[in-house]
């Protein structure tokens, strides 16, 4: 039996990948929209594209919250479940169509809505299952 | 058809970067039980692997690609779509790291493609 500050602690953790990811990618959303699409494909036009893209404040946000995101991840993995934290986690696919449309006022039509259930189930089923391969005897 | 590129690029190079790394890590642990004190060795002698810069080089190419991509497609299509490593990880995981997976990851990672489909259809 899990103690209630360990449940407490693995929920905290929970929020905060559920919410550092899609925040993260809607900061560099934001960074790059702002930066525009490279005008070609050639070497220089890339390395301006990225030069300009790195000058963002939104970019360096967005990478600083994927980075905490991360080291949350890996320190709730240290303790949880890998097939917990991962269906628990798929709920970040609703959470950045939620910021896409709100905050950065993204259409999202409704068979985008349909498919993101559909990952979330499929997320799901995927943690319902052993995380190891040895343990599924 | 430029997005459709990149997201493939997306895929499959953070896929394999993914698959390169959980070998040299599964390689570097021989079996040994996971605790702080050792995980410094463990993380050093996975740096002494040439195949792991190989997958965190692909990884970078994946986050370059995303952040490109991401210049002029939404968010809230780019990140659902990149869920396809569900599935090229399931096959990468059976071909590459000789994983069984089962019938429900299998089932899972269906509904995962079919998600991705109607995320792109609808775009």
């Amino acid at each position: 039996m899990i103690s209630k500050s360990l449940r407490a602690r693995t929920n905290l953790f929970i929020v905060l990948v559920v919410m550092l990811n899609p925040l993260g990618n809607t900061f560099l959303r934001a960074g790059m929209n702002r930066t525009g699409a490279p005008p070609n494909w050639t070497a220089q036009a890339l390395v301006i594209f990225f030069w300009r893209a790195f000058q963002s404040g939104s970019v360096w946000l967005g990478i600083s919250l994927l980075l905490l995101f991360f080291i949350c991840y890996m320190l709730v993995l240290s303790w949880a479940d890998y097939s917990y934290v991962l269906p628990a986690s798929a709920g970040s696919y609703v959470v950045v169509a939620l910021l896409g449309s709100t905050v950065l006022g993204e259409h999202v039509p409704v068979g985008r809505w349909i498919g993101i259930g559909l990952i979330c189930a499929g997320a799901a089923l995927v943690g319902r299952t052993s995380p190891a391969t040895e343990m599924e005897n | 058809m430029r997005t459709a590129l990149l997201l493939t690029v997306v895929v499959l190079a953070g896929t394999a970067g993914d698959i390169m790394v959980t070998q040299v890590m599964k390689k570097v642990a021989r079996g040994e039980q996971w605790t702080w004190r050792i995980a410094p060795h463990r993380v050093g002698r996975a740096l002494a692997r040439g195949q792991m810069w190989m997958g965190v080089g692909l990884m970078a190419l994946a986050f370059f690609a995303f952040i490109t991509v991401l210049s002029w497609a939404e968010v809230s299509f780019v990140v659902p779509a990149t869920a396809a490593n569900y599935i090229v990880g399931a096959l990468g995981a059976k071909v590459l790291l000789k994983e069984r997976v089962s019938k429900t990851r299998w089932a899972g990672v269906l509904l995962v493609a079919v998600g991705v489909v109607l995320v792109c259809a609808a775009q």
